[in-house]
């Protein structure tokens, strides 16, 4: 006789099950941006020694999310918070997590100077092209002629800007030993081993590391499953490259 | 903990930004975190000559909002962390202070005030009392020392790490530019010579065991879902202050006994009415002084107390009514006659409140 075979949902271990299911709407981006970093610190086996922080935006509805100690705080202020933790327990893994809004606006500076230092954090930024939790207004990564609540007109680049090319940026200020890339919630074997060798970078004491990750907002994108991945995958990656901008030199693999 | 780079009892002449640096190292202070600004920088200068050579740590940082949330990050990492700022950087440095009241983060932050509004100047005044005390979002859930003089500076720095580590409050020591840059004698110490013990530190965040296994994870948080879950956080809060407060408050007085005329006062602007005192008593008036040292929270009982016996008061301060403003609700009931000498971003001297108690007469 055969004993049927109970498949058990693939939640990362770190993962806290009392606040699952999460808080994030149906489709949304973050939960599998947080799945790649759960699976993550799975493999490296670090999750006693994570602190992860998370920021205003619809990423603080991570703050209880995993078996970690964590700190939500307050829009853009991550990057510096985890930086004050980082510089006075180097032993512990500090992960800042925020959106677009919260890293390349109004914690541009932050992100900006903790790269130039090269803290030895790590920095997860979900890229939604638009500020989520505030109900879909313009963000510095909205695309040419992308209509939202305070772009109704389609964003005209003339006027506000192209989209921040964060990871971009990163990679020009940091030196050799940060690690820095794109992924997207479209791969997530992809984005999983981004997230490792971030994490890896910073457990090696080597530098900086930075991930940035397309992510979905279906919500206010108004969109349906099926266009939802459409655009992820056809439309954000026209301008926001997915890969790996840079690997510290002793690193880089093959 | 580290070493104890102050040994015995030492009689020093130096400013008093050079006084909070030592206070901070004999206070066992293990990193501060901090941005340029005048007139405090020469508590990173000293700091950061003196931290290496005792194991102790600094971070520069990209601008007063980082330095405060840095502070925040260190402290909520069990380190006995601190910043100074000034002027438009305490302006910037509020949003983590109110960080530092809704998550009751015992962060200490040393203040000289400057000129203001806005840049202003970088000399001195007390324009910094109502931000210090109640900027921010929040209900000014803070503990704030107003120093006087070096030795105050010393003593209150040491014990503002005390205050915010027992209570859990953000706690501030709040000099000017003229403590900040001037020169004066102080004597200098190790706490632990005079019985002052150090309240241990702890982390709030990167505890030991695996969370979910050994034990919970610590999930911090200020933002709330609900006004009713966010006014139980804020109630309880307030409570927390409200019972600690008695314990907290700390105030001066000088010749109140017979005191028919009461000279409110706080920081440095005391110097100069006790002076005033010595000139009026001479000439047979009888003048005393009221200084609350602690403005937040604010000493309320024992002033009502003081005012209730005198015939006329004079609140004397350098801002336009910033430290009234605290007075005031405190004497609610009371009809005491009362006169102000208001001096925003100006030193005040003895001649000119003997002048005003006179005319008072
Ligand atoms: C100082 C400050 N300004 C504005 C806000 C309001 N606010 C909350 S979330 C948010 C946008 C968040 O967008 P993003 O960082 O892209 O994250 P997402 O919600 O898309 O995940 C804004 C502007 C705030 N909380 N604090
Ligand atoms: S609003 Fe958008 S980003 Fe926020 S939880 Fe919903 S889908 Fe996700």
């Amino acid at each position: 006789m055969t004993t049927a075979t109970v498949l058990e949902p693939k939640m990362p271990v770190c993962w806290r099950q009392e606040t699952k299911p999460h808080k994030f709407c149906p489709g949304c981006g973050h939960g599998d941006v947080l799945k790649a970093l759960g699976r993550a610190i799975d493999e490296l086996g670090i999750q006693d020694r994570v602190v992860f922080g998370c920021d205003i935006g619809c990423s603080l509805l991570s703050w209880d999310f995993f078996n970690c100690d964590a700190i939500q705080t307050h829009h853009g202020r991550t990057t510096p918070v985890m930086t004050g933790i980082k510089r006075a327990r180097p032993e512990l893994i500090c992960i800042a997590y925020m959106g677009d809004g919260g890293g390349y606006a109004i914690g541009a500076q932050h992100l900006v100077n903790a790269a130039s230092r090269n803290e030895k954090l790590t920095v997860i930024l979900a890229n939604n092209a638009q500020y989520g939790m505030t109900g879909g207004q313009m963000a510095p990564t909205t695309l040419p002629g992308m209509k939202t609540e305070t772009s109704p007109y389609g964003r005209d680049v003339d006027a506000t800007g192209n989209p921040t090319l964060g990871p971009e940026m990163v990679a020009a200020i940091t030196p050799a030993s940060a690690y820095v890339a794109r992924g997207t919630m479209a791969n997530i074997p992809q984005l999983t081993k981004m997230m490792k060798k971030a994490l890896q970078n910073q457990i090696d004491g080597n530098g900086f590391s930075f991930v940035e990750a397309l992510s979905a907002c279906p919500t206010n994108w108004r969109m349906n499953a099926a266009k939802t991945w459409e655009f992820v995958e056809k439309e954000m990656t026209k301008y926001f490259k997915v890969g790996e901008l840079k690997v510290p030199a002793a690193k880089q693999e093959g | 903990m580290a070493d104890k780079p102050i040994q015995g009892e030492k009689r020093m002449f130096m400013t008093g930004n050079e006084v909070c640096a030592y206070a901070a190292l004999a206070a066992g202070a293990d990193i501060m975190y901090g941005y340029p600004i005048t007139p405090q920088n020469e508590i990173m200068h000293y700091w950061t000559r003196l931290a290496p050579k005792h194991n102790r740590t600094f971070l520069q940082t990209e601008d007063e909002i980082s330095a405060g949330f840095t502070t925040c990050g260190g402290v909520l990492s069990g380190k006995r962390a601190f910043t100074a700022t000034a002027g438009p950087g305490n302006t910037l440095m509020q949003e983590p202070m109110s960080m530092a009241e809704m998550m009751r983060i015992p962060a200490v932050f040393i203040i000289q005030q400057r000129g203001g509004p806005s840049t202003a100047t970088v000399i001195y005044s007390q324009q910094e009392v109502t931000m210090t005390c109640y900027g921010a979002n929040g209900e000014g859930l803070r503990i704030v020392y107003s120093t006087a003089d070096h030795q105050e500076l010393y003593d209150y720095t040491i014990k503002s790490f005390n205050t915010a580590w027992k209570y859990r409050f953000p706690t501030f020591v709040l000099g000017d530019g003229y403590q900040a840059k001037m020169r004066e004698s102080l004597t200098i110490y190790d706490p632990e010579l005079r019985g002052i013990q150090m309240v241990d530190t702890y982390p709030l965040v990167g505890l030991p065991g695996k969370a979910g296994a050994d034990r919970d994870p610590a999930h911090l948080r200020n933002t709330y879902n609900t006004e009713e879950e966010l006014y139980e956080v804020v109630k309880e809060l307030v409570g927390a202050y409200e019972k600690f407060a008695p314990e907290i408050v700390e105030h001066k007085t000088v010749e109140c006994d017979d005191a028919e005329v009461v000279i409110l006062c706080h920081g440095i602007v005391s110097r100069a009415a006790v002076e005033a005192i010595r000139e009026l008593r001479a000439e047979g008036v009888k003048a005393g002084m009221f200084r609350p040292i602690t403005l937040r929270p604010f000493p309320t009982e024992p002033l009502r107390a003081v005012v209730q016996k005198a015939k006329k008061l004079l609140i004397v301060e350098s801002a336009e009514g910033q430290f009234a403003r605290l007075v005031l609700p405190s004497l609610y009931g009371l009809t005491t006659p009362l006169e102000t000498i208001y001096k925003p971003g100006q030193g005040i001297t003895s001649d000119e409140i003997v002048k005003k108690i006179k005319a008072m007469a």
